[in-house]
This record gives structure tokens, C-alpha cells and sequence, in this order.
């Protein structure tokens, strides 16, 4: 059983973050350049955790199985960034943004997590506009706002439609300075396939280079894994196509807990499926949902006119007529579950009745057109490119797709996970989004982790470990752990199948969507749960992998990743069946109030599910940490 | 889907293959069938490719990630043409319905001396990240920051460093210039800094070092001709090798007469 001590420290909720840092041990100057850290990933958590630890001195060594760090999927964000600046004076504070971050996480983060959160959000814009991240500006100079879901003040801070591009950016030029500068040695094009643990302790990881084929090891005193989320278990989702959860799925193998798997943020705002060959899905950002009014017709039988043909009195404005106060921004769980529920009666539009209208009718007559191209002008652009439509002249039509994942690898206060010297940040680890994440809080929450928790928290541990004292790469652990690799690519190509890799994403991507996406139910889950295994079973005996491990080999990548997806999914319906409650992003048909609202069990899940593996064949343990509300009254989510 | 209903169509792809760094490459055909025309170019290409896997051949390495047009891993000459014939898209935003039935399409890497192939349609493009490395920042700490409205800065200037500053880093220009120059790429990067006040400071280190950089790479000089702006599926403007070209003219003059000033001014 995995001993979880979150470690939060005592006092009152304000004062924690400010208490701790007074607290937790230092490491002098002259001992931090004996410290090798290890970083997997660069996107706005790896990258700024890598340049802010080797400003303090630590050597740092930054692996990324892209061409460039700037190519982390973090680039793809689009709409904004929260910080709790109160520039707009319409009553925002720490506070507030940390209920309603709290609550908008339906009350599964952990309070104090999500304070230290909204305490140094206001400090990243600090840091970003000082890196030259060109945020918008009002005529004056300074920065401009908008809104985002889930809120009732504008604290959104942005960049055209691009705010992640430039966020990352920025982090990547910090990242390229200390690069420069010595204290970064980067890895371009290596992938992280397994986590070494030396005595109980993470010491080390082994990459293979993905151009040379070349599997090696890496020994540092911390490792810290900045890899993201793991939505592609869906296969057609929002995220880019190389992003896997093979650097926190291999950890989890190593005894790393994996917490909340089945919290998955569907996005409410997507460009529908179009056909079996699609390979990925786009965002529209939310923060088109600022200006644009999303409606469905009120009566089946207009679902297929054209939407200028049906007058304003016979259509159905849903989200402003369910939740009056949010409207058009409540929460993405919310939206997309009201989405969801017009096209299950039938009032779906579109070739597929799978989408509704998103539109920008009365923002143009309010705005004018180039007021709302200044704006939006950029995502106008990628909706024609992709559907050849002009959605100035007509509605968008949208669906949710699958987007981001609130769970991950367990970690306590300090971000480290139940291994020790085992540290996970943004995506990749579960700690501040609770069952749903709202608008503009993942770019926040990468970025205050890599840049003000961890150059912090990551003292308090290596103060414990002497310098010089990390264990030599080519010690026994390092060498069984490179083999397990080998094995692992010679049997990947030698199955020698009849089927591509896809073949199988593509079907578990299915399974998934059906039984574990929108709206889950015990019979679905347990379907999943025999179907995944059987999957994972033609897929060793069947996949075809050309090529060989000796050079650069995309669908020998593939292949692991998706070997990695095959049990993972089979993880997230074992937690999504286990939690007997909707809450957020996890629905189960179940429970819920008779207008269709998650209904949570706070007296038996009012916890954190923190599987620990125990073998292949074997199942997990599910373990729990309480969560203490001290603080705030859990409540029923209203955003009527 | 107004367009969900056309007709499929079918197309020949001529495919640059070639195994390694250094090694001899071709051009070999592939067809590929009954496409619907709302695939995009990149899906076409997977199509082809579980068809090669399945004949046991191997599969055509093409970069990819996003796959909507922002962090610049997708790098094909399609036709002649890098990211092909659309304006102001990346290759992975080029869909299907651009092309005729029966046409023959030329898909090739970016070809450019310091953009070396490694595999097909895959090149190396780390001198990107060198160029940037060598400058292409500014230098402030973590946590010492000053309050971010401190500074104002002119509308009309944030919005024209944001459109510098929205480079995805492909490398589109330095494959549409005949010289295979970086200016525009640098261009992008030394405006989007230079025209903020927070990057006034570093403002003369940054160009002269990223031009230097460029130059040591091998990459080419530029003879104004502009295929690289009209390749960009940004479309960041050429007139940013003006601006370019007297910052640097500015900051070597500087430099000359000033030599001085510079000393001491590492930031790390």
C-alpha cells in the first residue's frame, strides 16, 4: 500500500504557501551545481522549470522527444491565461479566483493547492511580460482582459488567439538562454521510455534517441516530468498527435501512483468529426463564447434547414436559457453535457446531427465585422480552412471533443509523487483541477508550477540527498531498466501482424469514447473493461511494425505509445467504475439530478483514487487520500 | 458539411524517399485512391502509409504534431511549393479539396543546406533553435520581474510585435529562398523583442549575435525577393527584414565606435 502524505502544510489557507516556503529546507549556492536534475519535457511546465532550476544553479539536463522545444503542445493553447490582477476593478482577488477554481472543480482539488495557485498566478504575468510575451493591450498600454467559463469577472489574460504559442515561447527562450548560458544541456528527439528507481529513489531515466535509435541512461539526483496529459488515449481528440502518456504510464509501472485517471475534460467547443480517416480534432477557444451565442433549433424537424432559414423565435439559445446567470460561460463540463443532451433529442444540426450552432449574428451587429476579426480573427480562419465555411456569413457548427485530462500521476504539496525524488508537473501530474479544469487555468497552472513551486520544493529535497552521492549510469538498475526498453522494441517489432499501429488506436479510441467520454455507466465500463483487454491481446498478436529499432522508426514510436494507451485506458474505466458519483468531467448516468447535473456522493468519494500497479495480470490497488475542505463548504455547483 | 458530399477523388503522389543523412534519395509513385477531399494532406499521407505497411514496405517518415497549423513540425514541399499552394497555412492545414482528380503531386522535404534531411520527408532544423540560442531572448530572472502594467506599451506596437512574434519556426522561408536565407525567421524574432521596451536593453547583442549565428550556419543572404513571406503560413511580412536590416546596421555602427558598451553585458 503506497503511503500518500500530501504534506499540506498547517496554518491558515493564506498563509500556507508563504509559511512553507519560510520553511522547507535550502540548498547553499555552491552545493546546487552538484545536483543533476533531470526534466522530461518543454512545454510550459518543463521548460520553465528547467530554466528556473538552472538559474539557481542546479545542472539541469531537458529531454524532448520533439525536433525542438518549442514545438511542446503547450504552443497549441489558444485562449488565455488567468491571474488574479483585478486590472478590469470588477471585484477580482486571490480569493475569488481560487473558489472559483475550486468550485469549478467541483470540489475535487485540494484547497490548499489551488490557493498557492491563484497566490502566484498574478506573478507569472509578471514574468511573461517581462520575457516579452506580447499580450493584448488596451489603446493606454496596458494589458487587457477578457472572460472566460466558469467566471463572472474578466481575468483572462491573452494573446490574439495564440496565448500558449507565446507563453511558450517565452519559457522556450529562457529555456534556449540557459542553454546557451551552460546550465541546460538539451536532448532534442528523446523519447523517456522507463523511470530508474535506485533504493526506493528516483535517480535516473532511460531515453531513446529517436533519430539514432540509441537507448541510453541518464543519472541525476531528481527527476522531474513535465509530459502532459494523456487524452490521446481517445485517439481523436484536440491534442497533438505525438502526445502519449508513455513517461507517466512507465513511471506508474515503477510504482509512481496514477490518481483520478478518469477525470477527462471534454471541450465543449470543437469542429465536429467528418469522417473515419480524420486523425485529430480543433479547438475553437473557449473564448469565442465571449461573443458568440450557441443555439440549436427548438424544433426537431428544422435541425436540417439552413440556420439563416429558421427565425429567432424558433430557436434555442440552451445555455442561456439553463443557466441564466453563466449563460453562454459556464464551466466546459457543463456546456458540453448540454450539448450533448440537445443532440440526444434530436435537435443535433449538421450532416451527422452531431454538432450545434455557434453564433457571431449579434456580436457583428454589436462589434461589426472587423471588430470581431480583431477578436476572433485568427480561429475564424482555421474553421474555413477546415470546413471551407465563412462563419462571418454563417453559424460555426461545434461539438465536444476530448481536451485536456485532470488526472495523473499522484503528487503531495510539493509536487513530489509517493517515489521520492519523483517530482510531476502541469498535465502530467493531478493536483489543482479537481474532476473539471476551467478556461485559461492550464497555461496558469504549467507555468506556476515550473517557474514558483518546484524551484522551491525541489530543495527541500535535495537537501536530503548528498551531493555527489546519485548513483552511476551504468549501475545495475540502470542497466535492467535499458534492457526491459530493448525487450520491449524487439517484441514491438517482432510481431510481424497484419495490422497497423492506427488500426488499434483507432479502435481503442472508439471504446473509450463510447464507454468512458461524455456520459459513462456501469454496464458501458464494464463492457470497456472486457473489451480493452481483448483489444490489447490482438493488438501483441497482431500489429505490424516496420522497420527497425536501429533508426528513425515513427511507427515503432506509435507502437509504444499506443501499447502504453492499452492499459491506460483499461485504468480509466477502472476508476471511472470504482467512483460511484458524477462529478465534473466524470458522468455517470447514474447519478444525477432530474435536471440532468452531476450529482457528487461527498460522504464516500469525497477523495483523491490513487491506483498503485502491481504486476501485469494484476490488479491495481486503488488507495485514497482524503480531501479536507477547511476552508470551503462543498456545495452543489449552480451557474443557473 | 457543405462539402461533405463530393465526390472522392483520386491522386498520384511522387514522394521524395530517402534513408538516411547523406544518402542517395528518389522520387517513387504512389497512388492513393477514393479520397474524400475534406482529408487533409497529412491524413492522405497516413492513408498511404498503413497501405505501405501492410505490402510490408516502409512508410514514408513526414514530421508532424498539431496538426493545426501552429507548432511548425509539419515541413512538405508540395507541388514546388513549401506547405503547398494555400496561403498562410502550414502543410497540415492543406486539405485534399485543393487538388484535381488525377492529379500528380510532388511531395518533397525543405531543402535547404542547413535544414540536412534525415529520413523522406523529415530534415533536421536544429539551426533554428542555435539562432534563437545565440540571442532570441531577454534576460530576466525568474520572480524578479517588475508589476506587469509598470511599462505601458503602445497598442500599435504590441500589435506589431505579436505579428513578428507569431513565427512558428518552420523554416517555410529559408525553403522558399533560393539563397536559403533566415531572414525573415530572424527578422520575426529580433522585431517582436526589439519592439517592446522590455527588450531594449539587449536590444544590440540580440541582433548582431543572432545575425552572426545565422551567417556561421550557412544560411544565405538575402536578395529581396520575398518568396519567403508569401511561403509563411503566418504571413509575416517581409517588411520586417527592414526593420531587421537597420537594427543591425544601427547596432554594429553602435558597436564600432562603442565597443566599450557591449563589455560586461552577458546575461546568464
Amino acid at each position: 500500500m503506497a503511503r500518500l502524505e500530501a504534506k499540506i502544510p498547517p496554518g491558515p489557507l493564506e498563509d500556507k504557501w508563504r509559511r512553507h516556503k519560510a520553511d522547507i529546507r535550502l540548498v547553499n549556492p555552491a552545493n546546487k551545481r552538484k545536483y543533476q536534475v533531470i526534466v522530461v519535457g518543454a512545454g510550459l511546465a518543463g521548460a520553465s522549470a528547467a530554466s528556473s532550476l538552472a538559474e539557481l544553479g542546479y545542472k539541469v539536463k531537458c529531454f524532448v522527444f520533439h525536433d525542438s522545444p518549442r514545438r511542446a503542445h503547450s504552443i497549441a493553447a489558444q485562449g488565455g491565461i488567468n491571474a488574479a490582477k483585478n486590472y478590469q476593478n470588477d471585484g477580482d482577488s486571490v480569493h475569488r479566483l481560487f473558489y472559483d477554481t475550486i468550485k469549478g472543480g467541483d470540489y475535487r482539488s485540494r484547497e490548499a493547492n489551488v490557493h498557492r495557485l491563484a497566490e502566484v498566478s498574478a506573478d507569472i504575468i509578471d514574468q511573461c511580460v517581462a520575457q516579452g510575451v506580447p499580450f493584448a493591450r488596451e489603446y493606454g498600454g496596458l494589458l487587457a482582459n477578457r472572460s472566460f467559463g466558469g467566471a463572472q469577472v474578466s481575468r483572462t489574460f491573452y494573446a490574439r488567439g495564440q496565448t500558449g504559442q507565446q507563453l511558450l515561447l517565452g519559457a522556450y527562450s529562457a529555456l534556449l538562454r540557459q542553454a546557451a548560458a551552460g546550465g541546460v544541456e538539451l536532448f532534442t528527439q528523446s523519447e523517456m521510455l522507463d523511470l530508474v528507481v535506485v533504493d526506493g529513489h528516483a535517480k535516473g531515466i532511460v531515453v531513446r534517441n529517436l533519430v539514432t535509435g540509441e537507448i541510453s541512461s541518464h543519472a541525476g539526483d531528481a527527476v522531474v516530468l513535465a509530459t502532459g496529459g494523456y487524452g490521446n488515449v481517445f485517439n481523436l481528440t484536440t491534442y497533438a498527435r505525438g502526445s502519449n502518456a508513455t513517461a507517466i504510464w512507465r513511471a506508474y509501472k515503477r510504482g509512481a501512483c496514477f490518481a483520478n485517471p478518469c477525470y477527462t475534460q471534454i471541450h465543449p467547443t470543437c469542429i465536429p468529426v467528418t469522417g473515419d480517416y480524420q486523425s485529430k480534432l480543433t479547438l475553437m477557444s473557449e473564448s469565442l463564447r465571449n461573443d458568440g451565442r450557441i443555439w440549436v433549433p427548438k424544433r426537431a424537424e428544422d435541425c436540417r434547414k439552413a440556420p439563416g432559414a429558421i427565425p429567432e423565435g424558433d430557436r434555442d439559445y440552451f445555455l442561456e436559457r439553463i443557466y441564466p446567470s453563466f449563460g453562454n460561460l459556464c464551466p466546459r463540463d457543463v456546456a458540453s453535457r448540454a450539448a450533448k443532451r440537445m443532440c440526444d433529442e434530436g435537435r443535433g444540426v449538421g450532416e451527422t446531427g452531431l454538432s450545434v450552432y455557434l453564433d457571431f449574428a449579434d456580436a457583428i451587429r454589436r462589434l461589426g465585422e472587423s471588430g470581431v476579426r480583431e477578436r476572433y480573427g485568427n480561429l475564424f480562419d482555421i474553421y474555413h480552412e477546415i470546413t471551407a465555411e465563412n462563419a462571418y456569413r454563417t453559424p460555426m457548427r461545434i461539438y465536444p471533443a476530448v481536451h485536456y485530462t485532470m488526472g495523473g500521476l499522484w503528487v503531495d504539496y510539493n509536487l513530489m509523487s509517493n517515489i521520492p525524488g519523483l517530482f510531476v508537473l502541469g498535465e502530467a501530474n493531478f493536483a489543482d483541477q479537481g474532476a473539471n479544469r476551467l478556461g485559461a487555468s492550464a497555461l496558469m497552472q504549467g507555468l506556476a508550477d515550473g517557474y514558483f513551486v518546484i524551484p522551491y520544493t525541489i530543495g527541500d529535497y535535495l537537501a536530503t540527498q548528498k551531493p555527489g552521492s546519485r548513483p552511476p549510469a551504468d549501475g545495475p538498475d540502470f542497466r535492467q531498466a535499458e534492457d526491459s526498453v530493448r525487450s520491449l522494441t524487439s517484441r514491438l517489432l517482432g510481431v510481424k501482424g497484419r495490422e497497423p499501429v492506427d488500426h488499434f488506436h483507432k479502435r481503442l479510441g472508439r471504446l473509450m469514447w463510447s464507454h468512458c467520454g461524455m456520459a459513462r455507466t456501469r454496464a458501458g465500463l464494464e463492457e470497456a473493461l472486457r473489451e480493452i483487454p481483448a483489444l490489447r491481446e490482438e493488438f501483441w498478436a497482431n500489429v505490424n511494425v516496420p522497420g527497425s529499432g536501429g533508426s528513425l522508426n515513427q511507427s515503432l514510436e506509435r507502437a509504444g505509445r499506443v501499447a502504453d494507451f492499452l492499459e491506460l485506458g483499461e485504468l480509466m474505466c477502472r476508476d471511472a467504475l470504482a467512483r460511484e458519483e458524477s462529478c465534473g468531467g466524470h458522468f455517470r448516468e447514474e447519478y444525477q439530478y432530474p435536471d440532468g447535473e452531476c450529482k457528487r456522493d461527498d460522504a464516500n468519494f469525497a477523495h483523491v483514487a490513487a491506483w498503485e500497479y502491481r504486476g501485469d495480470g494484476q490488479a491495481p490497488l486503488r488507495n485514497t487520500e482524503p480531501l479536507q475542505y477547511e476552508f470551503v463548504k462543498m456545495s452543489v455547483r449552480n451557474y443557473k | 458539411m457543405t462539402t461533405g458530399a463530393a465526390q472522392p477523388i483520386s491522386v498520384t503522389l511522387r514522394v521524395w524517399r530517402q534513408a538516411g543523412p547523406g544518402e542517395p534519395g528518389r522520387f517513387v509513385d504512389y497512388p492513393a485512391k477514393d479520397l474524400n477531399p475534406n482529408m487533409s494532406f497529412l491524413e492522405m499521407l497516413d492513408v498511404v502509409n498503413d497501405g505501405l505497411t501492410l505490402k510490408g514496405e516502409e512508410p514514408i517518415a513526414f514530421a508532424h504534431d498539431c496538426r493545426e497549423g501552429i507548432c511548425g513540425t509539419c515541413s512538405l514541399v508540395i507541388d514546388g511549393k513549401p506547405h503547398g499552394p494555400g496561403h498562410g497555412v502550414a502543410s497540415c492545414q492543406t486539405y485534399l479539396r485543393s487538388f484535381r482528380d488525377g492529379e500528380v503531386i510532388v511531395v518533397e522535404p525543405f531543402r535547404a543546406r542547413p535544414f540536412p534531411v534525415v529520413k523522406d520527408l523529415v530534415t533536421d532544423r536544429s539551426a533554428f533553435d542555435r539562432i534563437q540560442q545565440a540571442g532570441g531572448f531577454i534576460t530576466v530572472r525568474t520572480g524578479s520581474a517588475p508589476e506587469a502594467n509598470a511599462a505601458p506599451v503602445p497598442k500599435g506596437d504590441a500589435d506589431l510585435a505579436m505579428d513578428a512574434a507569431q513565427c512558428i519556426g518552420c523554416g517555410a522561408c529559408v525553403a522558399a529562398c533560393k539563397n536559403a536565407s533566415a531572414m525573415l525567421f530572424v527578422a520575426a524574432k529580433v522585431s517582436h523583442l526589439g519592439l517592446l521596451p522590455q527588450g531594449q536593453a539587449e536590444r544590440d547583442r540580440r541582433v548582431l549575435a543572432m545575425v552572426e549565428t545565422m551567417d556561421g550556419l550557412g544560411f544565405g543572404g538575402c536578395v529581396n525577393q520575398y518568396e519567403c513571406s508569401a511561403a509563411c503560413p503566418k504571413l509575416i511580412s517581409h517588411d520586417f527584414i527592414a526593420r531587421l536590416n537597420r537594427d543591425y546596421r544601427q547596432a554594429a555602427f553602435r558597436a564600432a565606435f562603442k565597443p566599450a558598451t557591449n563589455a560586461g553585458s552577458e546575461g546568464a
